[in-house]
């Protein structure tokens, strides 16, 4: 469990974040999402006890940042943005000694390295030197440093960026495997992989959260018109006509480029599908689709990052 | 002092796994034996005088003429050795960025700090120790007393013991290894030669803190077999002020959030 308390940096005079708080309950997936530079990191680095708030206060499994740093360190598994490790160790040799900081006894080392190297599917770079290894590997070796001593936290700074959708989808696979037990805050800027792997999301913006919520529920929330879009084979004036009498219809473009694709805007609370499918049959228009198009987390983003800016614009 | 033997095991494999340990050992073994044999020449040399004129020679023997001058020498190579030995242990890990994941492993800051500082004193003492076979031969022949030359090897290890702890400290002022030896060497040798600075500064006062911040007129005692208590208090001070700044300055980066 992750709890924070108004937390907020300063790096010199810069502020980096400001009075940021939430609460990850235990075995949850969180996702923690921003822009570049929105502060992710920052909040990351406080709660894995890197460095201290400069106001606020964190607990992690109910233990206080500051006065149980150590006791802290030993249950969270950490994999810092960029994965910083140590080039010119093996990666057997690496996690010997992570495994060795974390506090994993001797008699228990073989099986712990022997259990994170099959879980990461490091066998075949296992006596390699990590400076050899590729951008793939080196995050694979990074995540198996995060998985030693069975931490009940995990804390994922960016894990997938830079790697090819191959190995985005190995290491999200590893993540899916590990999520059983676990509390894990996964910080990322791609929205689609926080989008298949969280239940719920924390957005950041320039220093501040400004939403946390299941990515359904900040659909519904935001969503301030239902869109339905109809593709149309046949000839479509007549449709367009009576489409726009239809009570509920707030806004409706159309783009013509063989087919008429027409995206209708209504009003969030009433569904007019059967009545447009009904009128595109009746009309004769040769209905190709019909949906309803559902808001993604990636707007959402954009719209709760474009409204932050928005509203400081008119401050 | 949790985490100390990961880290220290950890750091020992780095400096052994590193060329720089290797081209300091063949540069340093081979100064040592260069020395080694010039000295000894020139103490057979003397030697053949002190048969004619025994008064030239005063209460010192030969094996010990040749101990004072061969350690001399093995501390002034330890001035070089010292800042290359140590200008990685903390600015590597800056560079590289690991110093976060060391930050966020369970391993106290202290830990940290006395892990790579023995692992460094632990490389120091194995070069050190290298030169032994010739030592041991040579008095096993001139059968010498062993106790000044126990006296001396224990002064070059307080010495290099001081060094190291400034190369540490020296460590964590910043990312670049290059600058990090060259703090280390500067102030090593302003500190060697500050006694020379009593003879010319003019209030006695200064002057003596001068001759007592002198990290070679404190080994001069030690190389001839005198066990000053106050030469092995300056050494071990030197070493404890330097392992404590470098703890500050550890703390210091965790609270400016520098990395």
């Amino acid at each position: 469990m992750i709890e924070a308390e108004g937390l907020t940096k300063f790096y010199g005079p810069r502020r980096a974040i400001r009075n940021v708080s939430f609460q990850i309950e235990k075995g949850e997936v969180v996702g923690f999402l921003g822009p570049n530079g929105a502060g992710k990191s920052t909040t990351i680095r406080i709660l894995t006890c890197y460095m201290p708030p400069s106001e606020g206060t964190a607990t992690v499994e109910g233990m206080h940042i500051l006065e149980d740093s150590l006791r802290i360190r030993q249950k969270i598994g950490y994999l810092p943005e960029n994965v910083p490790l140590y080039n010119d160790l093996t990666v057997n040799r690496f996690l010997r000694f992570a495994a060795g900081a974390k506090g994993v006894e001797a008699k228990r080392m073989r099986s712990e390295l022997g259990r994170v190297i099959s879980s990461c599917g490091l066998e075949k770079v296992e006596n390699r030197i990590i400076g050899h290894l590729s951008k793939g590997f080196r995050q694979r070796v990074g995540l198996a440093q995060a998985l030693l001593n069975n931490p009940s936290v995990l804390i994922l700074d960016e894990p997938t960026i830079g790697l090819d959708p191959t190995q985005i989808v190995e290491i999200r696979r590893i993540i899916e495997e590990l999520r059983e037990d676990r509390t894990i805050l996964l910080s990322s800027h791609i929205l689609p992989e926080v989008a298949q792997i969280c239940k719920r999301v924390i957005i950041i913006n320039k220093g501040e959260i400004v939403a946390t919520d299941s990515p359904a529920n900040l659909t519904s929330q935001l969503q301030k018109t239902s869109t339905i879009l109809v593709e149309l084979s046949g000839p479509s004036a007549e449709f367009a006509q009576a489409i726009e009498n239809l009570d509920g219809i707030q806004k409706v473009t159309v783009e013509n480029n063989g087919t008429s694709r027409f995206q209708i805007e209504t009003a969030p609370s009433v569904d007019l599908r059967p009545e447009i499918a009904a009128l595109a049959v009746q009309k004769g228009c040769g209905l190709l689709e019909l949906r309803a198009v559902q808001l993604s987390l990636e707007d959402i983003f954009m719209q709760l990052v474009t409204e932050e800016s928005t509203q400081e614009g008119a401050e | 002092m949790k985490g100390f033997w990961p880290v220290f095991k950890k750091e020992l494999y780095a400096m052994f796994m590193s060329p720089i340990f290797y081209a300091v050992a063949f540069f340093f073994l081979l100064l040592s034996g260069v020395f080694f044999y010039l000295i000894l020449r020139q103490v057979i040399m003397f030697s053949y005088q002190v048969a004619q004129n025994p008064a030239i020679a005063g209460n010192v023997t030969m094996p010990e003429l040749f101990m004072r001058s061969f350690l001399w020498n093995i501390s002034v190579i330890t001035l070089f050795v010292a800042p290359l030995l140590t200008m990685r242990l903390y600015a590597e890990e800056r560079k590289s960025g690991t110093l976060e994941l060391l930050y966020t492993y369970p391993v106290s800051d202290l830990a940290t700090v006395a892990a790579k500082f023995s692992a460094c004193m632990t490389t120091y003492t194995i070069l050190i120790a290298a030169t032994l076979p010739g030592v041991i031969m040579l008095i096993s022949i001139a059968d010498s007393s062993w106790k000044p030359i126990l006296c001396g090897y224990a002064g070059l290890l307080l010495l290099g013991s001081a060094f190291i702890s400034l190369g540490t400290f020296a460590s964590t002022l910043t990312k670049n290894q290059i600058i990090s030896a060259i703090i280390t060497f500067g102030i090593l040798l302003v500190l060697w030669f500050i006694g020379e600075a009593k003879e010319v500064v003019s209030p006695p006062a200064v002057a003596s803190v001068f001759a007592y911040l002198s990290v070679s007129d404190h080994l001069k005692g030690l190389v001839k077999g005198l066990l000053d208590s106050r030469d092995i208090v300056f050494y071990l001070v030197f070493t404890a002020f330097f392992l404590f700044l470098t703890l500050r300055q550890m703390s210091s980066y965790r609270w400016r959030a520098m990395v």
